[in-house]
């Protein structure tokens, strides 16, 4: 399991979901995920190319939600970190 | 929340002869609302055999008195079986399912508010050959946010009918009603996606919604703006709180004139009923046997109605999933997910329904934990016992001014020690026995919604009736059965005083276990017939002690004042919320988990649990 420490990395450009602030917009690239968890992400609206919005989290940071084609997913940290932006 | 399907499970297979309609879509695109509206009062809820998902079946009348069954399919996003859920709409819309009909026709409803994305799922649905109708749900709300669909357009991509529908208003069902009045063709040829490519579905969905014109509504301001107070880093856990406190003072002292007016409606009724036969043995068993022992439960209809009144309308309003989502960093400290939380919450209700939600969560080892710990949330059945005791030992006074009382307190109290137990006991399994990785969590955010009041009042009606049902059959019996082993054996053709019966026999053979718990023979003879069901103790005390001519006169809270010391009451209160005294429960969880080994250990961990809670409550309180 990758650990959420990622978030921390001094990084220029945001790399996953993760590190999108709140409001701001990424294009997702790939998906990390075991090929279920994927498929599941993707039937949800998580495809590669689309737009992700970060919205708003739960207190404490996590699990965050992020809108994608129309809906409003919520997803863990660790799971975030796996979703690779573009 | 669905109710208590366990309680009358069995199948309930659809006439083979008769013309079956199956409602398909993905979740929260009203589709158990259009079930509603169509179905009204003529619908019945069981289980499939052999898997955890519920069967809704009901019937929709036509024109000349025709009639059509209806099948609520579980809320999917695609047919690619990977859940029980998908595994169960699969199997039934290809006719694979067991002793179970292929229905003639499929109403597949989707969100129109979110069109492009959910006709993904009408690929795999018109794949399937089966006469279809399209029906886009939520036309007031796509009009008023300023989007549009051409409806004949898409009919034309699809080759099948299309309606554009609100369920909640009632509004556009004419092509519906038409389209289940006939039997409808097949789909037209239309060029259909490779079902497996997931991005080619989305595609063909995104061309399919283009060429239909589809104009998607303005982004939904209010859901935004509501997201921002009740996920504030601040505000969003004290609302949280205050939902949950709101929801256990509310059902305390709202529910109060209710449960006194039906009281005095049972008491009323019993003495006019008394009054008119002779007094006779017959007379006794009816009035102090039946009528008392289900009466008893009767009272706590209001109450019981009320709390899934409220779950309902969390559920139904889009509060609930924002309520898992504040939950899961704490589910997550114990091992368990965000997604546990409304099982959880619904076994605040009941258990068994509680454990049948637990399918949702797809990491088999967090469901075995869930189900595992969800009957140790206080579940209705539990507040008669509750309310009984409290009534009877603690005095009523205002706490926090008005605003909570020292009843809901102790009641709040009960509630978090149930809860303190449940989540122990998680921490427990997810470090031992059912210790797993993290499972992704994933939850759709449905947007705020006004609850459907008709939906709502369906369901109220549907667990009026499982719970009435229960006092009918399960409180009857074990009232009836009682009221005859505390008259038999029969002394000069007479009943011997109750401490000579058989109850009273079966009471003092157990008094010896229970005298360290501060429990006497005649509680004894309560904690063996609630092994049926919880509240049937109640019901149990109330024909003891009516039967007991000291105690008639002083009703059921002031004998038990006489019989038990404050330490024994809180023993009682403790051993009732630890105890898994439930048979529906235990038999959900053995047809849940597939046999007998975790339902046992449940048991018997409970009841150790129990015991010693109860012997250290009745030593430190003395």
């Amino acid at each position: 399991m990758l650990q959420l420490n990622v978030k921390r990395l001094p990084i220029a450009k945001p790399s996953s979901l993760l590190d999108l602030g709140q409001g701001e917009q990424g294009i997702l690239d790939r998906l990390d995920l075991p090929a279920a968890v994927s498929r599941r992400l993707m039937e949800l609206g998580f495809l590669p190319g689309s737009p992700v919005v970060a919205a708003r989290s739960a207190p404490g940071g996590d699990p965050r939600v992020f809108r994608v084609d129309g809906a409003e997913i919520a997803l863990r940290g660790e799971t975030a970190a796996r979703l690779m932006l573009r | 929340m669905s109710g208590c399907q366990g309680c009358n499970s069995g199948a309930v297979a659809a006439h083979p002869e008769a013309h079956a309609v199956a409602i398909v879509g993905p979740p929260n695109s009203g589709k158990s609302t259009l079930f509603n509206r169509l179905t009204g009062l003529r619908q019945k809820v069981a289980n499939y055999p052999g898997v955890t998902v519920e069967q809704r079946l009901g019937r929709a009348r036509l024109e000349k008195g025709r009639e059509v069954t209806l099948i609520d399919l579980p809320g999917i996003y695609s047919l690619a079986p990977r859940s029980e859920d998908e595994q169960v709409a699969h199997d039934i819309l290809s006719g694979a399912m067991r002793d179970f009909p292929r229905p003639d026709a499929v109403l597949l409803i989707l969100d129109s508010t979110n069109l492009s994305r959910q006709l993904m799922l009408a690929a795999p649905i018109l794949a399937l050959g089966l006469p279809s109708m399209v029906v886009l749900n939520m036309a007031d709300e796509l009009r008023s946010r300023g989007g549009e669909v051409d409806v004949e357009a898409l009919s034309r991509q699809l080759g099948a009918p299309v309606a554009l529908i609100s369920a909640m208003r009632g509004e556009g069902l004419e092509p519906v009603y038409r389209f289940l009045g006939e039997r409808g063709a097949a789909p037209g040829p239309v060029e259909l996606p490779v079902l497996d490519d997931v991005p080619r579905c989305r595609e063909w969905a995104a061309r399919i919604g283009q060429r239909a014109a589809y104009q998607a509504p303005a982004p939904r301001l209010w859901t935004r703006r509501l997201d921002a107070v009740f996920l504030h880093p601040v505000w969003g856990p004290l609302i949280f709180g205050a939902v949950v406190v709101a929801v256990f003072q509310s059902i305390f002292s709202w529910a109060r004139p209710l449960m006194e007016g039906v009281q005095s409606l049972v008491t009323r009724s019993g003495a006019w009923a008394g009054s008119l036969l002779p007094d006779s043995v017959l007379r006794s068993l009816l009035i102090e046997g039946v009528w008392s022992g289900v009466g008893s439960v009767l009272v706590f209809l209001p109450q019981i109605l009320l709390l899934f009144l409220f779950i309902g309308i969390l559920e139904d309003s889009g509060y609930l999933a924002r309520a898992a989502l504040i939950a899961d960093r704490t589910m997550a400290r114990v091992g368990l997910q965000g997604k546990s939380f409304i099982p959880l919450l619904s076994a605040y209700a009941c258990a068994v329904p509680a454990i049948l939600a637990t399918r949702t969560i797809e990491n088999k080892r967090d469901r075995i934990a869930t189900i595992l710990i969800a009957p140790l949330m206080t579940c209705s059945a539990r507040l008669p016992v509750y309310t009984l005791v409290i009534a009877a030992f603690l005095p009523e006074r205002p706490l926090v001014g008005p605003l909570l009382g020292t009843r809901a307190a102790a009641m709040l109290g009960l509630y978090l020690l149930g809860f303190l137990a449940a989540f122990g006991t998680a921490r427990l399994l997810k470090s031992s026995v059912l210790k797993s990785e993290r499972a992704p969590f994933v939850l759709e955010m449905p947007p705020y919604r006004r609850p459907a009041w008709r939906s709502l009042g369906l369901r109220l009606l549907d667990r009026s009736k499982v719970f009435l049902w229960r006092a009918g059959t399960v409180i009857l019996g074990v009232a009836v059965a009682l009221w005859i082993l505390a008259h038999l054996p029969l002394r000069d053709g007479k009943a011997p005083p109750i401490e000579q019966s058989f109850a009273g026999s079966l009471g003092r053979a157990i008094e010896p276990v229970i005298q360290p718990l501060g429990f006497n023979w005649k509680i004894g003879v309560g904690l063996v017939t609630s092994l049926a069901a919880r509240e049937v103790i109640v019901g149990t005390l109330g024909a003891i002690y009516g039967m007991d001519p000291d105690a008639r006169s002083l009703g059921l809270q002031r004998a038990l004042r006489k019989d038990l010391t404050p330490g024994g009451a809180v023993a009682l209160l403790v051993f009732f919320a630890f105890a898994m005294q439930c048979m529906s429960t235990v038999a959900v969880v053995r047809r849940e988990t597939g046999g007998w080994k975790w339902p046992l250990i449940q048991f018997a961990y409970m009841g150790a649990l129990a015991y010693s809670g109860a012997f250290l409550a009745n030593h430190l309180v003395g």
